[in-house]
């Protein structure tokens, strides 16, 4: 249970949660004065270290239940904006900047196959600011400072995904979806904050959970809840909200998606957790219903629409862009079904699908890469040619299906484990079955690595090796975080006791 | 002498470490490569030989390899059935290794060293399997050896064996997560534990006879490697694989993983006097019986050799499962003393297929007028095998027919000794016309003047050896049944 909470003084540990925001928020605009292509990427990589360093520092703080807050600028609470870790944010903002640090070796070489040269020290500078966003989001405690952060990270995310338009010019249509769609979802997000702040005068989330107690009838109040759900539903890509990513992940270029698949829409559930269980108490969500007659009928929804849209396409990415609505299924359900284990099973699938999504993802980045193509009708036979790789792609396949001794396996099985403590059996039965529509998908795709004649006179070698490691860091990651879960289970069960029990009081 | 823990990990590591030579060497030096794996399957075997000598059948202590998350760890002990299944498995490894020697090399087929290395790797995970001490380890070694098999199944690369491949795959990943893993987070969730427990961990824990008969639905069709129906269509579509996988896996390793697991559940996870109380495995008796009867049957149409064959191991199997669901301690036991005499049995049965193909290229039954005038040997293991497989003495699959029907006696069902007799004949009916048209029809497709004469040296030895064994067992059933006793909670 949540233990003491720790106020900042004067040393640099103290100010952590500051500056891991604020160290990639310099380096943006640094890259841009600089002006150099190469010093860019060294101030992002430096950059997302740092804030690695920082949040792998952070979490190890937080893991026994203590909660740190940071007062910005001195400002106390709740006039002041507080930035707040606990478990729960500690864990994403651990994966949030894992995942780009990781990446980032990676985007490299990528990024110079797919991004036109003048536009490189701009696309960093991008990156970062929505690298900044994105942890902004996940590291606050101010429902107003959500909104500022999530514009930083949307807008950044944007010009992003029209980058990809150097590869294919449909990138630009599916930036602006993404940009209408992007937009309607923060509208909402910010309507639903205001009238929060006309019904309760705060802004602060631990104030406002204080305050919200006992307001469960109030009109506002629950007209405030569903914009905020709604909005960042979309964000999320719950389904049906869901209709901006595929495109967008098809058409943004390789390291994009990477970076996108694994952390975007997992800061947006971390937000979604936060405001339904410690914002609002979880029995004003359970009277509202809203839990068990919407969220959980869209997570099934999801589970099996996705999967059996994903099973029929050509393109890789737009496969696996599927494959990520489908998984954000999974992570909803288990806030539908609101138990201590289904919120560790949601908590600890968003890490695991994190970096299985990051693993598949790169493996096609290194196809685009080396065979100008992400389409299967390509891929045939690249299993000899790209041992390395298409290795990667097994395991990381393996780890989305769920089978045992990977990640995704312990998701999987948390999961199961919450449904059938309900004595929902038929629940239990549901997610099963929906994995078995992941082993249709991915194991077209692996028969088309092995078992397809490569075309003749086809040449193609393995991707260098500074794209290899980043990828294999991951798949490696894949296996230990399906056999050890030790780190992962027991963030996931801190931060589901911490929302459970109102982690922001 | 080795510590029995040592030598449960030492027997699991040894086909590793064989599978990564095997890559390793690639297909460069074939016949050190094919040496040391042979060594390496002698060595697996004296392991687990050497388990038994120390030990003799009892329970072991469990010993936890490593813990995934609490009540989820990897772990194994020693009890008889698991150890019996060990010894069969590594034992016929080691014949089926030389006769794969032989069957690869006379049969020109390619990519040797991916072969042998997803051969061993699977002999691994299925010592893992015999040896797991809970649910949970023994669901991970079967995954493993799901996809371990993959290519060797797949092997000739060919459409008909991309197919199959994928039917072997998709239903038994499929089955395992889509129903097992359900059926075993369950058991979870009610007893807290699933470790192997002698009595089942389920009779204190106020399970009904409704949630006790979902949950054993869930195993018995999770456990798709049972073949029971209707999950069996999977058998027949992998027996596209080169012979010598057919022989050890497909009808010693993979499908007896699957009853081994189906006696497991019954004897550790429920017990047999939990469900003998609670009636609860009354429609897997039936169905197993159906299972019995109906695969014969369409055992008979069949006229391609290892079809027919396989056909036969569907059907055999469901006397495993049935020795379970009669739930006594004779079936059981039955069951487990089954696992052996049917290994042995077939396994001697797929090896005459594969020598037959390797000699004559024939798959087909009606092409083999005559072939036993010139393949004698050959033949004449057919026989014993498939005698053996009738379960006629003095070959060892007379026991285990016996003491299944003594069980069925003993719980008064008796439409199952009847089940049990029909299935006798109906298997006469399909297994012995082979060996007759072999011998005695006259030879239409002049198979007797064509040069054709006994396969290789290793491909013949291996069989006649298996055979052998078949008569062999028959005078040691008494002591494997002592052995399997504690089983029954004797």
């Amino acid at each position: 249970m949540a233990g003491s909470t720790i106020l900042p003084t004067l040393g640099i540990i103290d100010q952590l949660p500051l500056l891991t925001i604020a160290v990639p928020l310099v380096a943006g605009p640094l890259c841009v004065l600089f002006g150099n292509k190469h010093i860019a990427w060294v101030l992002a990589f430096v950059a997302s270290l740092i804030s690695f360093l920082f949040s792998a520092h952070m979490l190890l703080q937080v893991l026994d239940g203590d909660v740190l807050s940071y007062h910005l600028g001195g400002w106390a609470p709740p006039l002041g904006i507080e930035y707040r870790v606990d478990a729960a944010n500690a864990f994403v903002l651990f994966l949030i900047s894992g995942i780009s640090t990781v990446i980032l070796p990676y985007a490299r070489k990528s990024v110079e196959h797919e991004i036109k040269k003048v536009s490189h020290t701009l696309f960093y500078c991008c990156y970062l600011l929505c690298f900044t966003g994105l942890l902004g989001v996940v590291v606050t405690g101010d429902a107003f400072n959500v909104f500022v952060f999530l514009e930083i990270s949307s807008l950044s995310t944007y010009v992003l995904i029209a980058m990809g338009a150097e590869r294919d010019r449909r990138a630009l249509t599916s930036a602006y979806d993404y940009l209408i769609l992007g937009t309607i979802g923060a509208t909402f997000f910010v309507i639903g904050i205001g009238f929060l702040y006309i019904a309760t005068g705060t802004l602060n989330m631990a104030d406002l959970a204080v305050r919200l107690a006992g307001m469960e009838g109030n009109r506002t109040v629950q007209a405030g809840f569903a914009f905020i759900v709604v909005g960042m539903g979309l964000k999320a890509a719950i389904y049906p909200l869901h209709l901006w990513l595929p495109s967008a992940y098809t058409y943004a270029s390789s390291v994009v998606t990477v970076f996108l698949a694994a952390t975007a829409t997992k800061a947006a559930i971390y937000v979604l957790l936060r405001f339904m269980f410690s914002v609002f108490q979880p029995e004003f969500v359970f009277e509202t219903h809203i839990l068990t007659f919407i969220i959980m009928p869209l997570a099934i929804l999801a589970m099996f629409a996705a999967s059996l849209i994903a099973a029929f396409q050509t393109d890789l990415k737009r496969l696996l862009a599927y494959s990520s609505v489908a998984q954000v299924g999974y992570m909803i359900l288990g806030i539908g079904l609101a138990t201590k284990i289904s919120l560790s099973a949601t908590i600890i699938h968003l890490f695991n699908h994190g970096i299985t999504k990051a693993v598949l993802f790169m493996v096609v980045g290194a196809f685009v890469m080396q065979k100008g193509s992400s389409f299967a009708k390509n891929l045939n036979g690249l299993g000899k040619q790209m041992p390395w790789t298409c290795a990667a792609f097994v395991i990381g396949g393996l780890s989305l299906i769920g089978v045992p001794g990977t990640a995704g396996f312990i998701s999987k099985w948390l999961l199961i484990d919450a449904a059938l403590e309900e004595d929902l059996w038929w629940l239990a039965l549901l997610i099963v079955m929906s994995s078995l529509l992941a082993v249709v998908y991915v194991w077209k795709i692996v028969e088309v690595l092995y078992m397809k004649q490569p075309e003749e006179g086809s040449v193609i070698g393995e991707v260098s090796i500074s794209m290899l490691i980043p990828m294999w860091i991951l798949t490696i990651a894949c296996i230990y975080f399906g056999l050890n879960t030790e780190l992962t289970l027991t963030s996931a069960n801190v931060a589901a006791d911490g929302l459970l029990g109102g982690g922001a009081q | 002498m080795m510590e029995t823990n040592t030598a449960i990990l030492v027997s699991m590591a040894l086909p590793v470490l064989a599978c990564i030579s095997n890559l390793l060497h690639g297909d460069r030096r074939p016949n050190l490569r094919d040496g040391i794996t042979l060594l390496a399957a002698i060595a697996t075997f004296g392991c687990v030989l050497s388990i038994l000598i120390n030990n003799g059948g009892a329970p072991t202590e469990i010993f936890t390899l490593f813990s995934i998350m609490p009540g989820l760890d990897i772990a194994f002990h020693i009890e008889p059935l698991g150890l019996l299944f060990a010894l069969i498995a590594s034992g016929l490894w080691v014949v089926v290794h030389l006769y794969a020697i032989g069957y690869m090399r006379g049969n020109n087929e390619g990519n040797h060293a991916r072969f042998f290395a997803a051969f061993c790797f699977s002999i691994s995970a299925t010592l893992g399997i015999a040896f797991s001490a809970n649910m949970f380890s023994l669901f991970i070694f079967y995954e493993i050896l799901t996809i371990a098999t993959y290519p060797l199944v797949a092997h000739k690369g060919t459409e008909e064996a991309k197919r199959g491949a994928r039917i072997y795959v998709g239903t038994l990943l499929g089955t395992s997560i889509g129903l097992q893993m359900v059926g075993i987070i369950w058991t979870y969730v009610i007893a807290g534990t699933l470790d192997f427990t002698q009595g089942g961990i389920l009779h204190d824990k106020e399970v009904g006879a409704g949630l006790a008969t979902i949950l054993l639905a869930l195993y018995a069709f999770g456990i798709g490697k049972a073949a029971l129906m209707p999950f069996h269509k999977w058998l027949p579509a992998a027996m596209v694989a080169p012979t010598p996988v057919s022989a050890l896996l497909h009808a010693v390793a993979v499908v007896k993983a699957g009853v081994f697991t189906i006696l497991k559940v019954g004897i550790y996870i429920f017990g047999i006097d939990f469900l003998a109380e609670t009636g609860a495995s009354q429609w897997l008796m039936w169905l197993a019986a159906f299972s019995i009867l109906a695969a014969s049957i369409i055992a008979m149409t069949k006229d391609n050799l290892k079809a027919r064959l396989a056909y036969s191991t569907v059907s055999q199997l469901s006397y495993i499962t049935l020795g379970m669901a009669l739930a006594t301690s004779m079936g059981v036991i039955g069951g487990g003393l089954h696992i052996a005499m049917h290994a042995f049995g077939k396994i001697t049965l797929f090896m005459c297929a594969g020598a037959i193909y390797v000699a004559t290229h024939k798959t087909e039954i009606k092409q083999m007028t005559g072939l036993g005038r010139v393949m004698p040997i050959t033949y004449g293991a057919f026989l014993i095998g498939a005698l053996s497989i009738i379960g006629l003495p003095p070959l060892g699959g007379s026991w285990s027919k016996w003491q299944l029907m003594i069980a069925a006696a003993d719980t008064e069902q008796l439409l199952m000794i009847a089940v049990l007799m029909i299935s006798s004949l109906l298997n006469v009916a399909y297994l012995l016309p082979i060996v007759a048209k072999g011998f005695f029809l006259t030879d239409e497709n002049n198979n007797t003047g064509s040069g054709i004469k006994e396969a290789p040296f290793w491909c013949v030895t291996p069989l006649v050896f298996t055979a052998l064994g078949c008569l062999v067992l028959f005078f040691y059933a008494g002591d494997i049944m002592e052995f399997l006793a504690p089983i029954g909670g004797g």
